[in-house]
């Protein structure tokens, strides 16, 4: 595809292993991927599926030791430590706790400018910046000077949606950033994510494990099982009619709030293994 | 739709560690002797009243007051001058010791910690090396090597120093090296020496200046045994050859061992007490402030007053539905008050006026977010509060006896027995030193009383029962052997295997991936069905809810706003926060839809 923003080629994650001569441990086995400019991609699995290895493979955090990451047609699977300064201010990244991304010991004002500091920012714009930054992701002027410590879960997510949009990127990766959120901070959240992706037109990878919170913010989504994607294609098409076994298992396994729907729920979900049992079976005879 | 969180808390003002050492009695005390002792050795050449090496025959030992305030050494020089300007080369002495052991140690340290690889391994196995060999002797050997050098002797033992250095900031590097802001500063694209200086070097400042001045006390004290053993350079005044020289003369002269030795003394104290005073500042985790039975009572008044104040609107109680079988009443919690001393003095209440009734063979779901109190009322049935909780009122009704009036040894009959409890984080509530097997036939030995042998076979038979494929292979596993999602199902073997009336879940499923939450739901279910128990299942997600529970009861900041039977709660919810709380439910929204290029106005790429 000419207009990807972000393109991933069968990558290969491996990182090796404790011991003599033991093989590598293989977290991504050849994953394809691609992002459009100011377009949300998914990506939904369960805990060691490699959804989180892949978003670190793109931020440069993970060995890539096969396939291409493409970010507008550069290779960037193997760019060096200066050629990563570069594109910070193109990929950034939010992560899942926000309760250990932020440095506990510096105050928003100084977490914000860090990155605008790679770029040379003088004082004076930096702090107008960080006064701009602020107010993007709703937190009062006064939040500034303040340490971490003293703020709820979702403001200091908010912080850290903030220091990723300091260099005006055009691609977050997203970890798990709603995961350690209420129900109530999280909705809120993630408007705020889609109203910043409708402004500035940013293109989110998004990591998650809810379905429900990859349904109501991707584009596309793709699912990751065993350091494999098993399906990837239309968010609605994937989150409402999957094909493949996995993935019908996974959206069958979320519980819906309501009991009586629950109830149907749970029926068709012993229903679906039934038959897949006796498929594998007979794919096993066969 | 965006509602601005406005409510930012009142700041708390960073206060530097000299303010605080300010506050702390021995830390000024400490501190003002060593400032007076830094100053006195500065300025020795406008104090002294004779230069320190002038040797006179004709002063040789003599006493105090006679033109010598502190009396003259065997060779007729000044103590009080000497010993004013033995303090500049016995503290430089010192802080050269000092400051090649901070180079050599946190350079190392850092650099280690923070790349790992073979720099790693080398300096680990050369600082091990050092630790093992005894200083003075080396000290002894490097000085027949070198001549009798004072600074070359201290610079020498600020390398066999510097471990302590390195041993520190390489435990505090390797631990703030994976924190995710570590990640992101490197996603910023800042250099490592500018990572390592903004977020490495903070977290080892604090241990590292506390090191400092144990090591400089050290030093102070290695150097003058070295030149109190004579192995020092005569050329220059030191504490130390003045503490050979009056020892030498001792008999003719007492006081001239005292001058030095009380000078060491008390500098080597003060630095102990002055590191021992900031790792209290730094680390200080003071407990819940002891209350005079006076002021005690005076506060459980205004306890009272105070949560009669906090009674607020009462909750909203939907009726059971009709066609409902009564089973009969389990557990009845009635006004139920939690609070925490704080340690100001003052109490958080976190739970107020709780009432909670739980029936045989119900599943009652407590919902809320964080800080709604939910485990904590839980936690207060089981009587596990943590450190500093207490029940401040009203009763917990279990089997006709009031749980929270229950001596501890009585509640231990009623915890595991009668009321079982799953946590939340099945890998942390198994002991990783123990087989699972023996984990599991403890407790039942115990409660059941029952032999090793019929707890084996019990142990097996539930493993089997909660689904496990192997029994006996997971049986003989340490926990570290098995999933996540095996710990919990073990879990939940453990808590059913004395058939408890009443179990308590404590977000059972919300650690597991939702293919194995479903399956765990399903167990539950089973389970509960097959022994009839009333559980109370604390969740913040409603799907959780919908699958298993009966009843619900939704709590917010420590009370109950809503209860009623489940479908009551989903269909026709009446309190604003439980429809705000159903209302960011996701499951039911539209998904994203297509994506096109219309999102993209206005952005030009």
């Amino acid at each position: 595809m000419t207009d990807a923003l972000l393109d991933i080629k069968d990558v290969v994650v491996e990182y090796p292993s404790k011991g003599f001569r033991k093989k590598p441990f293989k977290a991504l086995k050849g994953v394809s991927l691609d992002i459009r400019q100011g377009e949300t991609v998914g990506l939904v699995g369960e805990s060691g599926s490699g959804k989180t290895t892949l978003g670190r493979a793109v931020l440069g955090l993970a060995p890539v030791t096969g396939g291409s990451i493409k970010y507008r047609g550069q290779e960037i699977s193997k760019a060096t430590r200066a050629e990563r300064r570069v594109l910070s201010h193109e990929i950034q990244v939010v992560f899942q706790d926000p309760f250990t991304s932020l440095n506990p010991s510096m105050t928003i004002e100084q977490i914000l400018t860090e990155p605008l500091t790679v770029r040379k920012v003088g004082r004076q714009a930096a702090n107008e910046r960080v006064a701009e930054l602020l107010d993007q992701v709703r937190l009062p002027a006064g939040a500034a000077h303040r340490l971490p410590r003293e703020f709820s879960g979702g403001q200091r997510q908010r912080v850290a949606i903030a220091r990723a949009l300091a260099l005006d990127p055009k691609l977050i990766v997203c970890d798990e950033p709603v995961s350690a959120l209420d129900l109530s901070t999280q909705a809120r959240v993630m408007e705020l994510f889609i109203e910043i992706q409708e402004r500035t037109g940013v293109a989110y990878l998004f990591v998650s494990h809810d379905l429900a919170v990859v349904r109501h913010l991707s584009h596309r989504v793709a699912v990751m099982y065993h350091g494999e994607i098993v399906e990837w294609g239309d968010g609605e098409q994937v989150t409402g009619a999957p094909e493949h076994p996995y993935t019908q298992r996974l959206f069958m396994a979320a519980p819906i709030p309501d009991p009586d729907r629950q109830a149907q729920h749970r029926a068709d979900r012993l229903r679906l293994l039934e038959q897949q049992r006796e498929q594998d079976v007979q794919a096993g005879v066969a | 739709m965006i509602e601005t969180p406005l409510a930012v808390p009142a700041g708390a003002a960073k206060v530097s560690l000299f303010r605080r050492l300010l506050t702390h009695p021995t830390g000024v005390v400490s501190m003002v002797l060593l400032v007076l002792v830094a100053l006195a050795s500065v300025l020795a050449p406008l104090l002294a009243t004779h230069d320190p090496n002038t040797a006179s025959v004709q002063q040789v030992l003599a006493k105090a007051g006679s033109g010598h305030i502190l009396g003259a050494d065997s060779a007729g020089r000044d103590v009080l001058s000497r010993l004013l300007f033995a303090g500049q080369f016995s503290l430089a002495g010192a802080l050269l010791a000092l400051a090649v052991a901070l180079v050599l140690g946190v350079t190392a340290g850092l650099a280690a910690g923070y790349y790992g690889g073979w720099f790693d391994s080398a300096s680990s196995w050369l600082t091990g090396l050092m630790m093992a060999l005894p200083g003075m002797v080396v000290l002894l050997a490097a000085r027949a090597v070198v001549g009798p050098s004072m600074w070359l002797s201290m610079m020498i033992f600020g390398v066999l120093l510097s471990p302590a250095f390195f041993r520190l900031v390489y435990a505090s590097v390797t631990a703030v090296r994976n924190e995710l802001y570590v990640d992101a500063a490197r996603v910023s694209g800042l250099s490592d020496v500018r990572i390592i200086g903004r977020h490495i070097l903070t977290v080892v400042r604090a241990p590292a200046i506390i090191q400092s001045a144990m090591v400089l006390g050290i030093a102070i004290a290695i150097q003058a045994g070295l030149e109190f053993l004579g192995l020092g350079d005569r050329n220059i005044p030191t504490w130390g050859s003045m503490l050979n020289d009056g020892f030498i003369n001792i008999f003719k002269s007492p006081t001239l061992v005292l001058w030095p030795a009380l000078v060491i003394g008390l500098v080597c104290i003060a630095l102990t007490l002055l590191a021992n005073a900031m790792r209290d500042e730094l680390e200080r985790s003071r407990g819940p402030v002891k209350k005079s039975r006076k002021a005690a009572a005076a506060e459980a008044a205004a306890d009272a007053e105070g949560a009669a104040d906090k009674r607020g609107a009462a909750a909203v109680v939907h009726a059971d539905e009709p066609s409902e079988d009564d089973g009969e009443i389990l557990l009845e919690v009635t006004d139920l008050g939690v609070a925490y001393d704080q340690p100001d003095g003052s109490t958080t209440h976190v739970v107020n006026h709780v009432n909670l009734t739980v029936r045989r063979g119900e599943v009652h779901g407590l919902v809320g977010e964080s800080g709604s109190g939910k485990s904590q009322t839980a936690f207060s049935i089981l009587r596990l509060l943590p450190q500093g909780g207490r029940i401040t009122g009203g009763s917990i009704f279990f089997e006709g006896k009031d749980l929270a009036q229950l001596s501890e040894k009585e509640m231990t009959q009623v915890r595991g027995k009668r009321i079982a409890y799953i946590p939340q984080e099945p890998m942390s509530n198994l002991d990783s030193a123990f087989t699972v097997g023996s984990q599991l036939m403890e407790p039942m030995r115990v409660c059941l009383g029952i032999s090793k042998a019929q707890a084996r076979k019990r142990a097996l038979a539930l493993l089997a029962r909660v689904g496990i494929p192997n029994p006996e292979r997971t049986f003989d596993a340490y926990p570290h052997q098995i999933s996540g999602g095996m710990a919990q199902r073990v879990l939940i073997a453990g808590a059913v295997s004395c058939e408890p009336d009443l179990l308590i879940a404590d977000e059972p499923t919300t650690a597991l991936d939702v293919t194995v939450q479903a399956e765990v739901l399903n167990l539950l279910r089973e389970l509960q069905d097959e022994l009839n128990m009333g559980v109370i299942l604390v969740t913040h997600n409603f799907g959780v809810v919908a699958d298993l529970c009966d009843r619900v009861t939704v709590m917010q900041t420590g009370r109950v706003v809503e209860t009623g039977p489940v479908r009551s709660i989903f269909n026709h919810a009446q309190h604003p926060y439980t429809r705000q709380l159903l209302g960011a439910i996701l499951e039911d929204t539209a998904p994203r839809g297509q994506y096109t290029l219309k999102e993209l106005k206005g952005v030009t790429s």
